[in-house]
Parts: C-alpha cells; sequence; structure tokens
C-alpha cells in the first residue's frame, strides 16, 4: 500500500535532477533528496512555504508558473514534477509543454474529477462538488481547471505525448484494483509520468 | 540599547604595507581598512561573515560607537544576537571599502607621494579591487574560508564577484537588491549625481580639502536625487503625502509654500553633505557604472558562474525600481542555468531600495531560515 508520493518516487532515478513546480513546503523534494539524493529546485509562490523551503535547505525559487517557465533551458532537468497543481494554472496544456521542453521525463498528479463521489454529488444535488478532497466553493478556489482522466489523457493524445506509467489512487490514496479497472470512475488521484 | 544589539563596537584599523594593483593598472603603494568586527571568531575560524557594504555605507554596519550615538550602524536590523545574522552564531566582519570616506584609504587621505589628500586622482577601484583588498584582510584575520559573504546592491555585486573570483573562499553568497550590471537608466541617475558634486563651484576639479572647501551644495544635490530613486511612490505618498511643511494655500493670502517632502530631501542632502566625501561618491558611483558581472565571459552570466562553488540566497523588493526584481530574477536564471544551488525569495515592500535595509517581517524571516542553514553547514 503506497501513496502517491512514494509512486512518484519510484519514477525518479537516483541523484537526478528535480524540478518541483508548486513545491509547497518542500517536502516532497526533501523526500527524494533523502531517498533518492536528487538535486532539486522547487518554484512556489507562498511566502510562508518558500520561507519553509529555505530551512529545511530546499532550494526553492519565488515564481509564478502562469507567468511563464522561459527561464529554464530546455532539457535542463531529468525529471519535472507537479503535484496537485495542473488544476490550478491559467493554462494547463501550456504548463504540460513546457514541463516536456524543460524535463525529460514529466511526473504530473491531480485529482481526478471523473471520480462517481463528485459525478454523484453533481448529479443529484445539481452543485459543483464540495468536499474534504475539494474543500473550496466554486467562486473561490485555487482549482480553475479540473479535469478527469479522460480528459488528460486525451490531452495527451491529441499534442501526442506518451504516456510512460499511470498510476492511480482511490481516496484513502491507496492503490486499489477497482481503481486501476475502472480510473475515471475510481480515481481520487492520478498520477502519469509522460515524456515526449 | 536593547538585548538584541551588539551594544558599543569600536572600529579598527588595518594597515597594509603592501602595493595594491587595481585592475585599471594604476596602484597604491600600501593602504589602510578600517573594520568593524562583531561576535566571536570559532575555534575552527568557519564561522565568519563577510557584509559588503554599499554606495554610501561604511565599517559601521550594526551597534553603537559610543553610548549617546543616535543612530545604530546601518545594518543593525539584521545584525545582532537572534537576528537574521546572528552575532552568537557569526563573526561578522564588516569593512569601509577603499576609496570610502570613513577611514580606510580614499580621496580624503593623504597621497604618501605628494603630502597632500589624493582627492580626484585616487584610482577607481572595480568591484574587484574592493574584493581583493577583502581578501588581503580576510588572509590578515587568518580566516580560510567565509562562511557566508553577504551584501546589498553595490555589496551584492561585491559578494558575487567573490564567488567568481575566489571560488574556494566562501560557501554561501547572499546576493539582495543587486545587478549582473546597470541598466542605462540607472548609470544616467548616478551621471546626474556625478554632474551634480561636479558643477558645484567648490568643487575645484575634485581639489576642494586642499583649497580648504567642501562642495556641499552638489553633494547635497546628488544626494536628492539618488534618495528619491532608492524610495517608491507608495512609500514617499505614505510618509508625506502633499502634507506642508510650511505656508498654506489660503485664498488672498501669499506666503512661502513648503511641503514636508522638500524639507525632509532638503534635511536628507544636507546632512549627508556634511558626512560624506565628494571623490567618494563619484568614485563609488563610478564603480557601480563599471561592474559587468559577465564582461569577461563573453557577456554570458551562465558561463560566469560555472565557476562558483557556492551556494547562492538571492533577494529583492517589489517595490524596489533601481534595482528591479527582474535585476534578481537575471541572476537566478543564470545561476540555475548554470546548475548552482540558489533560492530566490522576492519581498513584498513598499520602501523601493531601501527596503533591504529596513525591518520586514517576511525578509527577516527567510533571511534568517537561510542563515540558519549556513550555521549548519559550518557545523557539520
Amino acid at each position: 500500500m503506497r501513496s502517491e508520493l512514494d509512486i512518484l518516487q519510484n519514477w525518479i532515478h537516483q541523484d537526478s535532477r528535480v524540478l518541483d513546480l508548486g513545491c509547497g513546503d518542500g517536502a516532497l523534494l526533501e523526500m527524494l533528496r533523502q531517498n533518492k539524493q536528487v538535486q532539486g529546485l522547487g518554484l512556489e509562490i507562498d511566502p510562508y512555504n518558500i520561507t519553509q523551503c529555505i530551512s529545511r535547505g530546499i532550494n526553492v525559487i519565488e515564481q509564478d508558473l502562469d507567468e511563464g517557465l522561459g527561464n529554464f533551458q530546455n532539457d535542463s532537468f531529468d525529471t519535472v514534477v507537479m503535484t496537485q497543481t495542473l488544476q490550478a494554472v491559467r493554462f494547463p496544456h501550456l504548463v504540460l509543454d513546457e514541463m516536456l521542453r524543460i524535463g525529460k521525463q514529466c511526473i504530473i498528479t491531480f485529482p481526478n474529477f471523473g471520480h462517481w463521489r463528485a459525478r454523484l454529488y453533481l448529479a443529484t444535488q445539481g452543485k459543483m462538488p464540495v468536499s474534504k478532497f475539494m474543500p473550496y466553493t466554486w467562486y473561490d478556489t485555487p482549482n480553475i481547471h479540473f479535469c478527469t482522466v479522460k480528459d488528460f489523457e486525451f490531452l495527451c493524445w491529441q499534442k501526442n505525448i506518451d504516456i510512460v506509467h499511470r498510476a492511480v489512487v482511490n481516496q484513502e490514496n491507496k492503490r486499489s484494483a477497482i481503481a486501476r479497472r475502472w480510473p475515471n470512475l475510481f480515481c481520487a488521484t492520478a498520477i502519469y509520468q509522460v515524456s515526449k | 540599547m536593547s538585548s538584541n544589539s551588539v551594544g558599543i563596537v569600536s572600529p579598527e584599523t588595518f594597515r597594509f604595507d603592501q602595493a595594491l594593483v587595481f585592475a585599471s593598472g594604476r596602484s597604491l603603494p600600501n593602504f589602510e581598512l578600517v573594520v568593524e568586527t562583531y561576535g566571536e571568531l570559532n575555534s575552527d575560524k568557519s564561522n565568519a561573515v563577510l557584509i559588503c557594504h554599499a554606495l554610501s555605507g561604511n565599517h559601521h554596519a550594526a551597534g553603537f560607537h559610543h553610548k549617546d550615538e543616535r543612530k545604530a550602524g546601518w545594518w543593525d536590523a539584521y545584525i545582532g544576537p537572534g537576528k537574521p545574522i546572528d552575532t552568537d552564531q557569526f563573526f561578522v566582519v564588516s569593512l569601509n571599502n577603499l576609496g570610502g570616506c570613513h577611514g580606510s584609504t580614499g580621496p580624503n587621505t593623504i597621497n604618501p607621494e605628494t603630502g597632500k589628500p589624493w582627492g580626484p586622482d585616487f584610482p577607481t577601484p572595480r568591484v574587484r579591487d574592493w574584493v581583493q583588498s577583502q581578501k588581503i584582510l580576510m588572509d590578515r584575520l587568518g580566516i580560510e574560508q567565509w562562511a557566508a559573504v553577504i551584501g546589498g546592491s553595490l555589496g551584492g555585486m561585491q559578494a558575487m564577484r567573490w564567488a567568481l573570483d575566489y571560488p574556494d573562499k566562501l560557501r554561501h553568497c547572499i546576493v539582495i537588491a543587486s545587478s549582473l550590471k546597470l541598466t542605462a537608466q540607472n548609470i544616467a541617475f548616478n551621471e546626474i549625481a556625478r554632474r551634480a558634486i561636479v558643477s558645484d563651484y567648490n568643487f575645484k576639479d575634485g581639489r576642494y580639502l586642499e583649497h580648504q572647501l567642501i562642495p556641499k551644495q552638489g553633494l547635497a544635490l546628488a544626494r536628492m536625487v539618488g534618495h528619491v530613486t532608492y524610495l517608491s511612490d507608495d512609500a514617499m505618498a505614505d510618509k508625506f503625502g502633499r502634507d506642508l511643511h510650511n505656508g498654506s494655500f489660503q485664498q488672498g493670502e501669499e506666503s512661502k509654500v513648503e511641503f514636508q517632502v522638500q524639507s525632509y530631501l532638503r534635511y536628507q542632502g544636507d546632512a549627508f553633505s556634511e558626512s560624506f566625501d565628494a571623490n567618494t561618491y563619484i568614485l563609488m558611483t563610478k564603480s557601480l557604472d563599471y561592474f559587468d558581472l559577465a564582461r569577461e565571459y563573453n557577456d554570458d552570466p551562465v558561463s560566469a558562474f560555472k565557476n562558483a562553488r557556492c551556494g547562492f540566497m538571492v533577494f529583492s523588493f517589489t517595490s524596489d525600481w533601481r534595482f528591479a526584481p527582474q535585476r534578481s530574477r537575471e541572476i537566478v536564471d543564470a545561476l540555475v542555468a548554470a546548475r548552482k544551488s540558489v533560492s530566490y525569495a522576492e519581498i513584498e515592500s513598499k520602501y523601493g531600495h531601501d527596503a533591504f535595509l529596513l525591518p520586514n517581517q517576511r525578509y527577516q524571516d527567510a533571511f534568517r531560515a537561510y542563515m540558519n542553514r549556513v550555521a549548519k553547514q559550518e557545523q557539520s
């Protein structure tokens, strides 16, 4: 039984260079540094999180993903990671393009809006789902681009992006056979490894 | 005096009986540096931190020279026990750079060849010359490697130069509100300041000391221009608005009107002109203008930083338009491309370029967090 981050970690190479978009307080990069000896760099905009990263000894740069990533060179990182942030950026498809340009491989995790609970909520209540996992009201939320597993894979197909791995976890943040069999219905968080 | 002050400090003068050749090819036969230190050097001499000052700074960065001194050192908000540059952990070295006017060899000291003040004949140092002299001071103090070299503005340029010229001599480089090189607009402001000084009747081609004169008006004007550019529109609006210092706009009455901002600027200019040397001001602004970190690296800061071996922390301030956040981002981008260890924080502040000197909770927290990291490394 492994969480989203454990799964993700398996796809990261020892001693590689990792760029984490929206790195929060640096917990993921710290874990990767300890377990995989990566050279990590995080991008973050929240002042408190930035100070947390510095305290942890995680390199962090204050940068807004919505203002582009043009300052990073092609293929300058082994892996570009973005966890639980795809739905919060202004242009997810452009961020995806940039991730693939900067990283040799990319790892993306996002909440699956096609999960049966979200569907049921919308179907029965007729309102945008609010839950423990999606705690925001529709009018005041950082999550402006929710998508489903199907949506994401369709975007990858359109863009000719190679899905190297897909892993799914259920609402308990665990792997489950049923979520693997019907991801768009039972996966709470989708975890993708993609490359050009 | 509060408990987090370094308290009463006294500067020390170090004399170096050796010639110092500047990048320009000119040289000083010998020189003196005035230095203040705060905190204790540990037994393995691994906790030393160098502070590089900016245009109008000097060695007096923290504490007080005597108990009646009205103002503490220029960076007292950041240097002291429990402050971001914690003197309980670090041995802090702060000097007056060559060409300065607060005791180190400069235009207002005597040229041994003529027996007169150097004045305009003092060789204009480049940032690398200061760094060279700081290295000589480091050797004298018996320090093998700085835990960190720290500087804001022109001081940040020195810190970066350290990282390139003496890559093994520092573990961390903290660059605050600085730039890889000045923009044309920035050089233009410096030129206005210099013209103000040289246009003063008392300037006498820079030989005013020989005539027992001081180009006060020119220096005050230079400072006024500079001061405005170090603040922001919002900060000035907040501090002064359109408040009047004298007079009124009463109908039917004519009075001499003076805005608060006018009175303030005049006061700042006058005070500065009495405590600073005009030739030093000219020389410092030239050093700023000439600095270009990547000049010898085909104008490519990425290849410039390739030599660096230290970790970098870069700060900028949102309302700083003289050393705008974009200038700091250029530093950061080059460091990332050169695959160096770097962190960057863009601090929200309305105080313009001066923000790097002023208390600011977020800046203090992030600065302290980074310095704790520096201290931890030094122990391990």
